[in-house]
């Protein structure tokens, strides 16, 4: 039966908690067979020639070599990060100065965050969208620019394959900013107040108190935020489709578009699973020192 | 804002108790505070526009018809509104060989989201509960990996889930995109529970263990009508999470199944005919619409929902 505590001396070990453990089988089969499974075996295959179909002929590193050697690859990784060290500096130093804004007592708060927040509800193939026809050259913010007189104005930067990624990054902004501001308000709603009114009566100025206590104390918040935000950009993939199709030619391009390309496209799974290891790897470097700084001292349980 | 009110209260005090010493500072912070409130006020209403100029433009190009969208300028409010290009993206718009417009699409996504977000909360609303209340040895070992491989970019896994639905033989169909939605929205949601389900007082769970009743009674009769709350963020979670998908849509379902994202993107980036800018705008508005009926709906809950599961990414 399902009573069994965990107290009580029982005979056969796998019975008890019975009930706890089948609800718990989906959890442990994502988790073994998919999670850890997964991940091994695109690493293992990823040291295979697997073309159409994978096959487990090693060939070392030669995955790794050619990947690293493809020049579309190295746009992809230099997009990833030009566009993750901007989109990281811009939407943690924005979404803290609107959380900031938004911490002043301000009437209409809730009017101004739901205005901020919306565009995060959204897919981001319509977010995509949505700036590839406000950056259309012909019709879009370039051409009423030109309209009120500044006829030399040029601002296309889904045609110029020299800023194109600057297109996608304003709308990844436009998208993901208002859940920095969102975070960061929650951190700053958790400051005591006793620091404010100390602030105060010492006399520090306001952008100064903000500076020198306020984000010094918000750490784990902007660190949290930080690693939320690095590991979404990694991902970038449906933006970088709908608004370029990693045009124009190959300027856009970002690794998981790579991955998704030559698994499905162009039939060479070695390079699909080389090219998504070393954005686990990338991963990795992100979320290991963050997991240990919060989580080395052990975790907390429940 | 409470701290906020609070120290501009204790400025106060400062200033009336201590009067004799900052006297001729009394007033001077009302008056700094009416030109911040000026900028503060600018700076969010500037910011306000901006976030809401695409929205904007959406709509207004959507209702204007493509001459007028030729001669015209994007944020000019349409002079001859025409509902056409509406009518058109949702019954007529043309994805490869088909013509019958997003409806498809749309369809699509109820089909597979309805039935994920259901089975995914149901799954991982059990396994919170396990977690929290009945954690039998390597439960937490098992959740620990649940939580990383939240981090995991889902192009590592997509392979190796190809070849297990393969193997299943719901490739391609939407039961094998449902299965991979639940799988993913896992983590996320069985910590939501988790934490939920440990934060509920444990007399409750010990009086009814005290009187016989067992895992799922306890689950069913205690722990489900309690949580209505977290139960409501899990499925806006879910809803917009689910609904706004792409990369699953595209690698696990055939093209008849494809779901309105990649509908939406194949209809707006095709390569052939002439693009009409109304039906497109149409048609994003329309993709658009069920997560962001869900938003304005949910309010409070949606910020408390986005808040853990911003790790979803």
């Amino acid at each position: 039966m399902t009573g069994l505590t965990r107290g009580s001396a029982r005979p056969n070990q796998w019975l008890r908690n019975l009930n706890a453990k089948i609800a718990s089988i989906p959890m442990i089969l994502t988790a073994v067979v998919i999670f850890v499974g997964g991940t091994a075996w695109t690493v293992v295959y990823s040291f295979t020639n697997s073309k159409l179909l994978p096959r487990l002929a090693f060939v070392g590193f030669d995955q790794y070599e050619r990947l690293w050697a493809a020049p579309r690859w190295l746009v992809s990784i230099q997009n990833l990060a030009v566009f993750g060290c901007l989109s990281l500096v811009f939407s943690l130093v924005i979404g803290f100065v609107l959380a900031a804004l938004m911490d002043q007592k301000i009437r209409f708060e809730n009017t101004f965050r739901t205005i901020m927040l919306y565009p995060f509800a959204l897919s981001f193939i319509v977010t995509g969208l949505v700036w590839q026809w406000l950056l259309n050259p012909q019709y879009g913010i370039q051409s009423i620019v030109r309209s009120l007189g500044w006829t030399t104005f040029s601002f296309d930067p889904l045609y110029n394959s020299n800023i194109v990624i600057y297109g996608i990054l304003i709308a990844a902004l436009w998208q993901g900013t208002g859940l920095v501001m969102c975070l960061m308000l929650a951190g700053l709603r958790g400051i005591d107040e006793d620091i404010w009114k100390a602030a105060r009566v010492d006399g520090i100025p306001m952008w100064k108190t903000y500076v020198m206590i306020i984000i010094p104390m918000m750490r784990g918040v902007f660190i949290t935020t930080l690693v939320i935000i690095a590991s979404g950009i990694v991902k970038v993939y449906d933006l970088v489709v709908a608004q370029t199709s990693g045009g124009p030619g190959i300027a856009s391009e970002v690794p998981a578009k790579y991955v998704y390309d030559y698994m499905f496209q162009a039939q060479n799974l070695g390079q699909g699973f080389a090219a998504s290891t070393m954005m686990l790897v990338t991963v990795a470097i992100i979320i290991v020192p963050w997991a240990y700084l919060e989580f080395g001292g052990g975790r907390k349980r429940g | 804002m409470d701290n906020i009110a609070n120290h501009s209260m204790a400025a106060a005090h400062a200033a009336a108790s201590g009067g004799s010493v900052a006297g001729p500072r009394g007033r001077k912070p009302r008056r700094t505070l009416s030109r911040r409130n000026m900028i503060v006020y600018g700076t969010l209403i500037l910011v306000a526009l901006y976030y809401l100029l695409p929205l904007y433009v959406m709509i207004v190009t959507s209702l204007k018809g493509m001459p007028e969208i030729r001669v015209g300028n994007i944020f000019a409010p349409p002079l001859e509104i025409t509902f056409e290009p509406w009518v058109k993206a949702w019954a007529e718009a043309c994805t490869g060989l088909n013509c019958d417009g997003l409806s498809r699409g749309f369809w699509n996504s109820v089909r597979i989201t309805v039935p994920s977000v259901i089975i995914s909360i149901a799954i991982a609303s059990v396994n919170g509960y396990a977690l929290a209340n009945w954690r039998f040895k390597g439960a937490d070992l098992f959740f620990t990996i649940l939580i990383v491989g939240a981090f995991i970019p889902y192009q590592v896994m997509i392979y190796p889930i190809v070849i297990v639905l393969r193997e299943m033989g719901v490739y391609g169909t939407l039961t094998g995109l449902i299965i991979v939605h639940t799988i993913f929205g896992m983590p996320i949601l069985t910590l939501l529970f988790r934490n939920y389900f440990a934060g509920l007082p444990e007399e409750l769970f010990k009086a009814a263990r005290v009187d016989g009743a067992g895992f799922w009674t306890i689950y069913f009769k205690i722990m489900l009508p309690m949580s209505l709350p977290i139960f409501v963020v899990a499925m806006i979670l879910q809803v917009t999470g689910i609904w706004n998908d792409f990369l699953f849509g595209v690698v696990f379902t055939r093209p008849e199944y494809y779901p309105m994202t990649v509908q939406l993107n194949n209809i707006v980036n095709s390569v052939q005919g002439v693009k009409e800018y109304n039906v497109n705008m149409a048609a994003t508005i329309l993709t658009g619409l069920v997560p962001l009926t869900v938003y304005f709906v949910s309010g409070r809950l949606f910020v408390r929902g986005i808040a853990a599961g911003a790790v979803k990414g």
